[in-house]
């Protein structure tokens, strides 16, 4: 379908657009690369007075690592991520995730901070924030914010962030060398939203796992931390008996919906398995394949 | 603001100029006012992949930009691909493996094979399976269209700077 009639503004500096979002973000929507955003106009789900055009913004742009840890400006586009070879070795597993990110000609376009805006249960990003602490940073008029990546998705499509405000950038603490990590999901084509997914990592001392963390897409109504994972997992060398375990802990750990894609009980057994294969990954392992 | 706005691009290396209404989606600008029909527009909310084409050196959606943000970019369509009547490699090869049936989403395969081939003229069949899962074929002819696009590898290691 067409999108509903709307007043398009391009705003070529931050300031104006906060400015203007301050007198109007209840009737506006901001568009960056727009690959979520325009379905849901061409949907009709979406129909507001005003679509307020940030993807001009040079503030917006630009990947930096150092030793504070990783900054993701909001305009930067999935493959911005995908050809940086300075990244995939100073987060590996954000761009293993970010492979899995829809498809080609939606990766030359759609944006970090519009994938964190739209907060698709399934999309990699918001997952990858959430289980590696990410912090948000968002811009209104009167000042920023900097919001904890667990604190800022509350719900299917819902963030805590408020209609005055832009993401500016996402920050991702610094990734420790040697670390150990894998990111897997399942979908039933590849670049479909996935029916499930999960990022971990952890870290190693005297041959057993520390600072366990896990985290997974498509089983709830946003990205959530798997504890039961962690706990399975911190203090132990990641051997096959301790995957089995972790992998059961995480399937009851989690309460997935039914719905048209899956049964929730699919999406259920799915991150169990995918929680065994992830860890056999991290730890270098091969699983035999159980009945 | 809601009424025209104009809109300048270059597209198949020629100015061109449009008024059109902020909603107006790029592919919608592209087939009714420079009536370049080449690009198809299938679902209208970017699953299908028909109506790709190149913006700035990407392979893109064009049912997902709307024309007002294109202002200022260089478009390539499926129709600045050959010269003329005379096709581009690529699309020799499509001809010669006969990767076409009813030719629906063939423009957005095209110039979607196109970029890719143009910045990774080694890409294995896995990998060309990989990016054209954003374009659907419902005829599934897929067997000869990523046939005919590693078939047309070679035109693009020898010319690198094809038809960009």
């Amino acid at each position: 379908m067409k999108a509903p009639r709307f007043e398009y503004i391009r705003p070529e500096r931050l300031e104006a657009a906060t400015i203007f979002l301050a007198e109007h973000g209840g009737e506006a929507k901001v568009i960056a690369g727009g690959q979520s955003l325009v379905p849901m106009l061409a949907f009709r789900l979406v129909a507001p007075r005003f679509l307020v055009d940030i993807g001009n913004i040079a503030e917006l742009k630009g990947i930096t690592t150092d030793a504070s840890g990783i900054r993701l400006g909001a305009l930067t586009r999935w493959r911005d991520i995908e050809r940086n070879e300075q990244l995939r070795r100073a987060h590996p597993l954000l761009a293993e995730a970010i492979k899995y990110v829809a498809h080609y000609q939606i990766r030359n376009r759609g944006t970090v901070g519009g994938s964190l805006a739209q907060a698709d249960p399934a999309a990699e990003m918001p997952g990858i924030a959430v289980t590696c602490e990410a912090e948000i940073v968002v811009m209104a008029r009167d000042g920023q914010r900097t919001i904890p990546a667990r604190d800022f998705f509350v719900g299917a499509l819902t963030t805590t962030l408020r209609s005055d405000e832009i993401i500016a950038e996402v920050r991702l603490p610094p990734w420790r060398p040697g670390r150990r990590w894998a990111f897997t999901e399942f979908a039933r084509r590849r670049g479909d939203f996935a029916l499930a997914g999960i990022a971990l990592f952890y870290d190693t001392e005297d041959g057993r796992a520390i600072n366990v963390h896990a985290g997974a897409i498509g089983v709830a109504d946003r990205p959530v931390r798997l504890p039961a994972v962690e706990v399975a997992i911190n203090g132990q060398p990641v051997t096959e008996p301790v995957i089995r375990s972790a992998g059961a802990a995480a399937s009851a750990s989690v309460n997935p919906a039914d719905d048209i894609h899956a049964p929730g009980d699919y999406r259920r057994s799915l991150l169990g398995v995918l929680t065994e294969r992830a860890l056999a990954s991290a730890a270098g392992l091969t699983l035999k394949e159980s009945a | 603001m809601s009424g025209s706005q104009k809109v300048r691009f270059k597209v198949n290396g020629k100015a061109c100029e449009a008024a059109v209404e902020p909603r107006t989606t790029l592919a919608d600008c592209l087939r009714h006012d420079l009536k370049l029909t080449g690009t198809h527009v299938g679902c209208e909310h970017g699953v299908c992949g028909a109506c790709t084409i190149i913006a700035d050196g990407a392979a893109v959606r064009s049912c997902l930009i709307f024309a007002v943000q294109a202002d200022g970019i260089e478009i390539t369509t499926v129709e600045g691909l050959s010269d003329g009547d005379t096709l581009s490699p690529l699309q020799a090869a499509f001809r010669k493996h006969h990767a076409i049936q009813c030719g629906f989403c063939t423009a957005g395969i095209l110039t979607t094979a196109h970029m890719l081939l143009t910045e990774e003229p080694d890409a294995d069949a896995e990998r060309i399976r990989e990016v054209l899962s954003g374009n659907i074929c419902r005829c599934t002819g897929y067997v000869q269209i990523v046939e005919a696009v590693l078939d047309a590898r070679a035109s693009y290691k020898t010319n690198s700077k094809a038809a960009q």
